[in-house]
C-alpha cells in the first residue's frame, strides 16, 4: 500500500504548493494593485488617518480639520469656505476630492514621493504622519473684494484677478459657490448637501468653478484683442489713425449690416474712439480686413484654443478656424464661436498691462513639508509674447481712455491710473438670452508697471443690452478688487 | 520505512526489545515555542491596538499552556511513542488562532455588528473542550483497530450527522449554506466536522475487506483497470451523498471533502490509478451538473470568477433571490494589502469583510497582518501536519490503520486547500473553517479529536515490538540469514 501513499503525499504536497503559489501571485504580484484599488476601503482610511495639511493664503491657512469618529478619523474644514472653494476645490470622505485638493494631494496627506524619506524618518522615530502645506499665490482682500462684490450683485458670476509682471492668480471667485465643508465628511448631512449643490437639483450649480470652467461669449472685451492684431499686423500704425470704416458697414459676402448698440460716432473713428464707444463696426472690419489666419494665430497668442494648467485645469477659449468673412467679423468682436473663460481675459488684459508679455497664470506659489521647508517654488514663466511693448503701450493709452472717458468710467480709481473695456455678450439662439456684462481691466504704478490685471463677468438677469451692463455691473467689482490689491501694495 | 521511524521498528527480532527513542522531551521543547509563540502574538495586539499589555495575558497564556501541558503529559502516559510534531503543531495553530480571533473581537467595526458576541473566550473554551476529547481518545482508544469492529455503525452515525442540518427545526441556514444546526440553549453545531472523521473510519473498515475484490476483479481496458459493475456500488453510493449534500446542504466544500477523501481511500486501498480517473470524472459531472441548476452554487462560481463585479451587486444591493457579498472581494483586499510582510497585527482592516472574518475568512486577516511571510508559515505548518499524518500511515503496520490515517491526513489537507483556496481565490468559496485556526466549536473539538487518532495510530506504529519470544524457528532463521 505505501506506493500509492507516497503519491497520496506528492498529491497533497502539490495542493499546498498550489496555495502557496496562488499567495505570491495575490500578494507579491497583484498585492500593488489590489492595495491601491480605489474600491479598497483601505485607501480611504488611509487617506483620512493623519491631518491634511493646509492651503494658505497670505501667511494664513484658509483650511483646517477637525476629527470624526468611524473609519476615518480626520475631516476638512474650511474657513470661508464659499469664498475660497474654486481656489481650493473639495476633499471629502465620501466624494472624494477636486482641483487643488486633488491635484497637490499628495504634498497634502504627505504621501509624496519627496516626503519619502522623512515619512520613513518619523516612521522610525514614532511621530505621526504629518501632510505639507500648499501655499497660494493668491490676495486674501483680493479676493474678498470679488466675492464680496459677486455676492452683492446677485447674480451669477466670476472674477479672475492676476499679477500681470509674474502670472500669479491674485483673485478667482465664483459666485453662487459652496461651502466645502458641508461635504467633506461622511455622514448623512453630507450627502444630503451634496446631492443639493448637484447641478440636476440646483440649477444655479454652485459647484461649478465659473473662474476656469465656463467659458462665455466675451463680447466688446474682445475688442482689446482685435486692436492689439491690428497694430501687431501693422493694419494701423498707432491709436489716432482713422480706420476709415463706413457706417453702415456691410459685412463682406453678405448684405447683412453690423449694427452698432445706438447711434455712435463710428464712421472713420480712430481705434481709441472706437474702443472707447465700443464700435462694433469698426472691430468687424478689423477682423475681416486682418482675416481668419492673423486673428486666430493673435487669439492663439494670448492662450486662447488651448487648456490652461494653473495648476487645476481651465477649459479652453474658443476662436474658430475655417471661417466665411463676416464670420470672422463677428468673431472679432467676441461673438458667434468666440469663447472665453474669465481667466482668458484676465490673460489678455495682464498681457497688455505687462507691456506686451504674456505670463503663465498660476495658483501654487509654494510646496512645503510639514517642517514648512519648501520642496517646490514655482517661478514666473513667460508664455508668450503677443505684442511688441511699444504697441502695448498705445493699447494701454486706448484702454486708459475708455476709463477716463469712455463706457469704463465706473472703474476708475482716484489716484490710479486704469486701462480697461468693458463687454457685453449676446447669447442664445438669436439672441434671445440674457446678455453677459463683462469688464476687464487693470491698474497701473506711477512707473508704468501693473500690480493687477481684472477680468469680471456676470449673468445678470437683469443686464439690458448695450455697453452700459458691463460698465455699470461689472466694473465696480473690478475697482474694488483693483483698490484691494493697490491698497495692500501702498 | 521512513527515516524518522527508527530502523528497530522493522522488527527483527534480534534488536526488536531496544527501544525507538520516545521523542516526548522534543515534543515538550517545541510545545513551549507553540505557546510562547502566541502568547507573544497576543502582548503584540493588545500593545499594537491600545499601547499596553492587554490585561487577558496571562490567563490567556496559562490556558494555553495549561492545554498544551496536560495534552502532553496524556500523551507521555497513554501514547509514549507517538509522533512529536503533530501536538505541537495543532497547539500552535489552535493559539495564533485564538489571538487573531481576539484581535477581531477588539474590532470596533465588528463590534457595531447586532449579531457581535466575543468570540475569544468561547473559542478557548471549545479549545480546552477539544483537548480534552484530544486526551479522551488517547486515554479509550488503547489500540485503533477496535474502530474497526464500528465499521457499519460508523456508516449510519456519519449519515445521521450528515442529514441532521436538513431536519427541519434542527436545521440552520447561514447565508446560503445548510451544514448547522443549531441545539437549543447550546448554540450551533456542523456536524459536517464530526462526520468527516467517522466516514474515515467506515471507509477505512469497508475497504481494507473489500480492497482485495475491488483492486482484483477488473478488466483491463485502454491501460484502466475497470471495475466490476458491482464493485463500482460503494463509489456510487458516495457520490450520490455528496451530491445530495450539495443539493440540499448547497456547500461545495463538504461535498466535496468526503468525496475526495473516499477516493483517495480507496486509491490506497487498492493501489488502482483507474478509481483517481473515476473519481475526478464524477465529482466533475457531479458538481457541473448541480451548479447548472443551484444558483447559490452559481453565485459563489461568479463571485471566484469576477469578485468586483459581485463587490459592486452587493454595493447596489442588487437583490435577485440571492444575497451577493462583497467577502470575496474584501478578502482579496485584505491579502493585497498586507503585501509581503503584511501590516502587524492589530494594524490591519481585515474587518471590513464582516461577517465570518473570524471563521471561514480568517486567513485574510493573517494575510493582512502577518503579510506573505506569515500565511507562507501558516501554509507550511498544515503542510507538516498533513506530513506527519502521511508518514504515520506509511509507518502504521495494519492495513486499517494505514487506510485510516491517510483518510484523514488527506481530508486535513483537502480541508485547507479548498478554505484556504476558496479564500484567496484560487477556487470558488465554500462554507468551511480553516483547521485549529477558525473560530468554531465543531471544528476545532473535531480536529483535536483527529489529532488524537493520528497520535494513536503513529504511538501504535512506531512503538517497539514486545521483546521476542524464544522461539527455536526465529533463531534458526536468523543464523540462516547472511
Amino acid at each position: 500500500m505505501n506506493k500509492p501513499l507516497r503519491r497520496v503525499a506528492i498529491f497533497c504536497g502539490l495542493l499546498i504548493l498550489a496555495l502557496l503559489i496562488r499567495d505570491n501571485w495575490l500578494q507579491y504580484v497583484q498585492a500593488d494593485g489590489l492595495r491601491t484599488d480605489e474600491h479598497n476601503r483601505r485607501v480611504a482610511i488611509e487617506r483620512y488617518a493623519s491631518p491634511r495639511g493646509d492651503i494658505i493664503v497670505g501667511g494664513e491657512p484658509i483650511t483646517g480639520h477637525t476629527t470624526t469618529k468611524g473609519d476615518f478619523q480626520y475631516k476638512r474644514t474650511y474657513k470661508d469656505g464659499a469664498m475660497w472653494a474654486p481656489v481650493t476645490g473639495f476633499v471629502s470622505q465620501a466624494f472624494g476630492a477636486n482641483q487643488l485638493e486633488s491635484i497637490e494631494d499628495g504634498i497634502l496627506t504627505g504621501n509624496d514621493d519627496r516626503l519619502f524619506f522623512r515619512n520613513t524618518l518619523d516612521m522610525l522615530t514614532g511621530k505621526n504622519k504629518e501632510g505639507g502645506n500648499v501655499v497660494t499665490t493668491l490676495n486674501a482682500a483680493a479676493q474678498r473684494a470679488a466675492y464680496e462684490g459677486l455676492k452683492k450683485q446677485g447674480g451669477k458670476g466670476s472674477v479672475v484677478a492676476l499679477e500681470p509682471s509674474t502670472g500669479k492668480i491674485l483673485a478667482l471667485a465664483s459666485f453662487p459657490s459652496y461651502d466645502p465643508s458641508t461635504i467633506a465628511g461622511n455622514g448623512a448631512s453630507d450627502a444630503e448637501a451634496w446631492n443639493k449643490l448637484q447641478k440636476k437639483d440646483n440649477p444655479n450649480d454652485p459647484m461649478l468653478n465659473r473662474a476656469l470652467r465656463e467659458v462665455y461669449p466675451p463680447g466688446s472685451t474682445f475688442k482689446v484683442l482685435t486692436a492689439a492684431a491690428a497694430l501687431e499686423n501693422g493694419l494701423y500704425e498707432d491709436a489716432d489713425q482713422n480706420t476709415e470704416t463706413p457706417l453702415p458697414w456691410t459685412m463682406p459676402g453678405t448684405t447683412t449690416e453690423l449694427k452698432n448698440e445706438g447711434d455712435l460716432p463710428c464712421e472713420d473713428a480712430t481705434l481709441r474712439e472706437a474702443l472707447r464707444v465700443s464700435c462694433n463696426t469698426v472691430f468687424g472690419k478689423v477682423g475681416s480686413d486682418l482675416g481668419n489666419d492673423k486673428m486666430l494665430e493673435m487669439a492663439k497668442k494670448f492662450g486662447f484654443t488651448e487648456e490652461q494648467f494653473v495648476p487645476v485645469r481651465s477649459s479652453a477659449s474658443v476662436f474658430s478656424e475655417d471661417m466665411a468673412p463676416s464670420e470672422v467679423a463677428l468673431s472679432s468682436i467676441g461673438q458667434f464661436n468666440t469663447a472665453a473663460t474669465p481667466l482668458q481675459m484676465a490673460m489678455v488684459s495682464a498681457a497688455v498691462a505687462n507691456n506686451g508679455t504674456l505670463m503663465k497664470p498660476y495658483m501654487v506659489d509654494e510646496l512645503q513639508a510639514p517642517s514648512l521647508d519648501t520642496i517646490e517654488k514655482t517661478d514666473p514663466e513667460e508664455m508668450s509674447k503677443p505684442m511688441s511693448a511699444k504697441n502695448a503701450q498705445i493699447l494701454q493709452s486706448m484702454m486708459e481712455t475708455v476709463v477716463e472717458k469712455g463706457t469704463g468710467t465706473n472703474a476708475r480709481i482716484p489716484g490710479v491710473t486704469v486701462g480697461g473695456k468693458t463687454g457685453t455678450a449676446q447669447h442664445g439662439v438669436d439672441n434671445s438670452e440674457n446678455p453677459y456684462a463683462w469688464f476687464i481691466s487693470y491698474a497701473k504704478n506711477s512707473d508704468g508697471s501693473s500690480p493687477v490685471a481684472v477680468a469680471v463677468v456676470i449673468e445678470d438677469e437683469n443686464a439690458v443690452r448695450d455697453d452700459i451692463s458691463g460698465g455699470g455691473l461689472a466694473a465696480p467689482i473690478a475697482k474694488s478688487v483693483m483698490e484691494a490689491v493697490v491698497k495692500g501694495k501702498q | 520505512m521512513s527515516s524518522t521511524t527508527n530502523p528497530s521498528t522493522q522488527h527483527t527480532s534480534t534488536i526488536g526489545a531496544i527501544g525507538a527513542p520516545s521523542r516526548r522531551n522534543t515534543e515538550l521543547a517545541l510545545l513551549v515555542f507553540a505557546v510562547v509563540i502566541p502568547v507573544f502574538a497576543y502582548a503584540n495586539v493588545g500593545l499594537a491596538l491600545n499601547d499596553e499589555m492587554p490585561t487577558g495575558l496571562l490567563s490567556y497564556g496559562l490556558g494555553l499552556g495549561l492545554m498544551a501541558g496536560v495534552g502532553h503529559l496524556a500523551v507521555r502516559k497513554f501514547a509514549p511513542y507517538a509522533d512529536p510534531l503533530m501536538l505541537p503543531l495543532a497547539t500552535l495553530l489552535n493559539g495564533i488562532g485564538l489571538v487573531a480571533i481576539w484581535r477581531l473581537d477588539q474590532s470596533k467595526r465588528l463590534q457595531a455588528s447586532s449579531t457581535f458576541v466575543e468570540a475569544a473566550p468561547r473559542q478557548l473554551m471549545y479549545s480546552a473542550l477539544g483537548v480534552a476529547l484530544f486526551m479522551a481518545v488517547l486515554f479509550f482508544l488503547k489500540d485503533h483497530r477496535v474502530l474497526q469492529r464500528y465499521t457499519y455503525i460508523s456508516m449510519a452515525g456519519a449519515l445521521i450527522l450528515l442529514l441532521l442540518p436538513l431536519v427541519p427545526g434542527l436545521g440552520h441556514n447561514v447565508y446560503g449554506a445548510k451544514i448547522w444546526i443549531k441545539i437549543p440553549g447550546l448554540g450551533t453545531l456542523q456536524p459536517g466536522e464530526f462526520a468527516k472523521i467517522v466516514l474515515a473510519v467506515f471507509f477505512a473498515g469497508y475497504l481494507m475487506v473489500k480492497r482485495d475484490a475491488l483492486a482484483l476483479a477488473s478488466r483491463r481496458f485502454m491501460g484502466l483497470y475497470l471495475p466490476r459493475g458491482r464493485d463500482l456500488g460503494p463509489i456510487i453510493v458516495v457520490w450520490i451523498i455528496s451530491i445530495l449534500i450539495l443539493v440540499f446542504e448547497t456547500d461545495l466544500g463538504t461535498s466535496l471533502l468526503f468525496f475526495g477523501m473516499f477516493v483517495i481511500m480507496l486509491y490506497v486501498a487498492t493501489e488502482r490509478t483507474s478509481w483517481i480517473v473515476f473519481g475526478l470524472l464524477m465529482s466533475a459531472v457531479g458538481a457541473v451538473g448541480v451548479a447548472s441548476f443551484e444558483p447559490h452554487i452559481q453565485t459563489r462560481v461568479q463571485a471566484w470568477l469576477d469578485p468586483m463585479h459581485e463587490f459592486e451587486l452587493s454595493r447596489a444591493g442588487v437583490v435577485d433571490g440571492i444575497v451577493h457579498s462583497e467577502q470575496a472581494m474584501q478578502a482579496l483586499w485584505a491579502f493585497g494589502s498586507g503585501g509581503t510582510l503584511g501590516t502587524g497585527w492589530g494594524q490591519g482592516h481585515s474587518d471590513l469583510i464582516g461577517f465570518a472574518a473570524n471563521s471561514d475568512f480568517i486567513l485574510a486577516t493573517f494575510g493582512e497582518e502577518l503579510g506573505l511571510a506569515g500565511v507562507m508559515a501558516l501554509l507550511l505548518l498544515y503542510a507538516l501536519i498533513v506530513e506527519r499524518g502521511v508518514r504515520t500511515s506509511l509507518a502504521a503496520r495494519d492495513p486499517f490503520g494505514k487506510l485510516l490515517a491517510i483518510g484523514l491526513s488527506g481530508a486535513f489537507a483537502l480541508q485547507v486547500f479548498v478554505v484556504a483556496g476558496g479564500v484567496m481565490g484560487l477556487i470558488p468559496l465554500t462554507g468551511m473553517t480553516m483547521p485549529f485556526l477558525a473560530y468554531g466549536g465543531s471544528s476545532v473539538i473535531a480536529n483535536w479529536a483527529l489529532i488524537g487518532i493520528l497520535l494513536r495510530i503513529s504511538d501504535t506504529a512506531r512503538r517497539p515490538a514486545p521483546a521476542p519470544a524464544t522461539n527455536p524457528d526465529v533463531e534458526m532463521t536468523q543464523v540462516v540469514r547472511p
